[in-house]
């Protein structure tokens, strides 16, 4: 079996900081893996070569066996990878339900013709996606926001919506980038929820978590990554056992 | 609530509707009423143009080049070659729809004050290649354009119509013909605006990553509603160089282009019904002021920078937002 997400050698350098520096690890289809770290060691940096916002100066990835190397973000949606971002991404010109409804984009093909003079076709798909954005929402924990200004969200709300945008997408697999940064102890314990039950629908999870409660209780494995490098990579057990994790981090 | 789409869209097309035909309830003379058509035909331009502005997050400093092209196309095609005005127009708008795509592809990968050089030297071009093919423009004397026709039916300010057993003169006729563009114009813009295109558009002002981290091709998308505007811009230069029975390239100047722009500005980025109210004031200001004739783009670049500066987000969505906070004021002030 191949892995969905496979890692090879890859580097990133700006100028003279090492970023990220020959990290090799595989992900397998209905995993939740995360990736830990201190600040600075890479983690964003390596999620944005992943999801192809950055270009590596060595090294590749691959997805579903395929090299992402000359591929664009948008291209990589349709090979179902989607993400959310550690600085919050959300469209603030729209309401809520259509940053939503925007995660729907690669299943809404309308026409041009069909939108200018909006006929049935378009109405029926928007309507679909428009409930489909409702239920995902709720899903996540802010239905009640439906046509609210996602100006005029709680910091809370918007991280679930960025959430619940990359699931319209209806992803193979989703990067989380620090989801529960900001969220106070009973959010962080429904989001860890919610990362299970996305799980449970067999959608792959990467996630970059600070949280060791939170990461430690739902992982599959984990990756380490201290300057750029790869301090350790296995299970939970073998992480937290790892002395080299407890000397450069945990004990730290 | 769910189950149902909002329609927020309509009510400003209805409220433009009953704007728009009860205007000659209020005017009567000849001189009114071609302001008010042209207020009309140029509104049309600024609402594609806010497509791009105030919903793309892009710009364009030379929209006028697109106005100015269509104008043109329109005019040498009826009158030099004898072409009726519907095939003109709509032949017109497919050639400025290729050439925007063709300088469109490049110069939307540029962002910020590159783009704004960029468009502006597009709009520039356009206006010394007019000024400069004497022998099919005119040159900066400009050319006499034939009335619009339909089916060899003239339409023209000067003539005389009867419709439904009503005496028409033809300033009102060319001004409800030219308000009923308008309210299509909008129509076809809110429908775009709300619809999986209109929010790939809006995304990518919104956050360009997110946009394409959703599968949005956002270079595409930026073509497009660059590629549209333009069309709205030619369409209805066609129609303006008919109505005036007389252009110069001043239809695509520098000049008209900021002017193009500040109407977005000042009628408010992203709001169609704003932006129509911006053309209507900057088209009526400098009859109100006629003693500034020399000030005018001096006041224009005034209105843009005192604007930007103290009520970004233009008139129409700066008052909503006022009202709206003096109605939830006074909301709370009876819990
Ligand atoms: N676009 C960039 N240009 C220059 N340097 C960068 C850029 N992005 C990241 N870096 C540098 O690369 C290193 C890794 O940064 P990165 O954001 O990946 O860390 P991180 O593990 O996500 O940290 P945090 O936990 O604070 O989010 C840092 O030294 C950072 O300053
Ligand atoms: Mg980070």
């Amino acid at each position: 079996m191949t892995a969905l997400v496979e890692v090879n050698n890859l580097s990133k350098a700006f100028g003279g900081v090492h970023a990220v520096e020959d990290v090799s690890f595989s992900v397998d289809a209905g995993q939740v893996y995360s990736v830990i770290g201190p600040n600075g060691a890479g983690k964003t940096t390596l999620f944005n070569l992943i999801t192809g916002l950055y270009v590596p100066t060595g090294g590749e990835v691959k997805l579903n066996g395929e090299s992402i190397a000359k591929l664009e973000p948008n291209q990589l949606a349709e090979r179902g990878m989607c993400r959310t971002f550690q600085q919050m991404q959300i469209c603030m010109n729209m309401t809520a339900i259509e940053n939503v409804m925007l995660g729907r984009h690669l299943t809404l093909k309308s026409s041009l013709l069909t939108t200018l003079f909006r006929l049935p076709a378009l109405t029926r798909g928007e309507k679909a996606a428009r409930e489909k954005s409702a239920e995902l929402m709720a899903f996540v924990g802010c239905g009640e926001y439906l046509d609210t200004e996602a100006s005029a969200m709680s910091y809370g709300a918007l991280k679930r919506l960025e959430i619940a945008r990359a699931l319209a997408a209806e992803p193979k697999v989703v990067l989380l980038d620090e989801p529960a940064a900001g969220l106070n102890a009973v959010e962080t314990a429904a989001l860890e929820d919610l990362i299970r039950k996305i799980a449970e629908q067999g959608i792959t999870v990467m996630l970059v978590e600070h949280d060791m409660k939170l990461v430690m209780g739902i992982s599959d494995r984990l990756l380490v990554l201290n300057y750029g490098r790869v301090l350790a990579e296995g299970t939970p057990e073998q992480i937290r056992e790892n002395p080299d994790v407890i000397a450069a981090y945990l004990g730290g | 609530m769910i189950d149902r789409l909002p329609q927020f869209r309509l009510r400003g097309l209805v409220f433009l509707a009953i704007v728009v035909f009860s205007v000659p309830l209020f005017i009567s003379n000849p001189f009114h009423y071609g302001l008010a058509t042209q207020i009309a035909l140029i509104a049309g331009a600024v609402v594609g143009l806010n497509l791009l502005v105030g919903f793309a997050g892009q710009i364009s400093l030379g929209h006028a080049g697109f106005f100015g092209l269509g104008a043109y196309f329109s005019a040498i095609m009826t009158s030099t070659y004898g072409w009726s005005a519907i095939p003109a127009l709509v032949v017109g708008a497919i050639a400025v729809a290729i050439v925007a795509w063709v300088v469109g592809r490049p110069i939307l990968r540029l962002k910020g004050h590159y783009l704004s050089m960029a468009t502006l030297a597009v709009g520039f071009i356009i206006a010394i290649i007019l000024n400069n093919e004497r022998e099919t423009t005119g040159g900066p004397d400009g050319m006499p354009v034939p009335p619009f026709d339909v089916f060899g039916w003239e339409l023209s300010p000067f003539g005389q119509y009867s419709l439904f057993g009503l005496d028409i003169s033809g300033d009102l006729a060319w001004y409800l013909f030219a308000g009923i563009v308008l309210l299509v114009a909008v129509w076809l813009a809110q429908n775009l605006i709300d619809s999986p295109i209109g929010r790939a558009l809006r995304s990518v002002h919104g956050s360009e990553v997110a946009a394409s981290v959703v599968g949005v091709n956002t270079a595409k998308y930026k073509s497009l509603v660059f590629v549209i505007s333009a069309v709205y811009a030619s369409v209805m230069g066609a129609l303006y160089g008919h109505f005036q029975g007389f252009i110069t390239p001043s239809v695509a100047s520098f000049d008209f282009s900021i002017l193009l722009i500040t109407m977005v500005v000042l009628g408010g980025m992203g709001s169609t019904i704003g932006v129509i109210i911006g053309a209507v004031v900057l088209e009526l200001l400098p009859q109100v002021l006629a003693d500034f004739q020399e000030m005018e783009m001096v006041l224009f670049g005034l209105i843009l920078m005192l604007t930007m500066i103290f009520m970004p987000k233009g008139l129409l969505p700066t008052a909503a937002s006022f009202l709206a906070k003096r109605r939830s004021k006074s909301a709370g002030g009876d819990a």
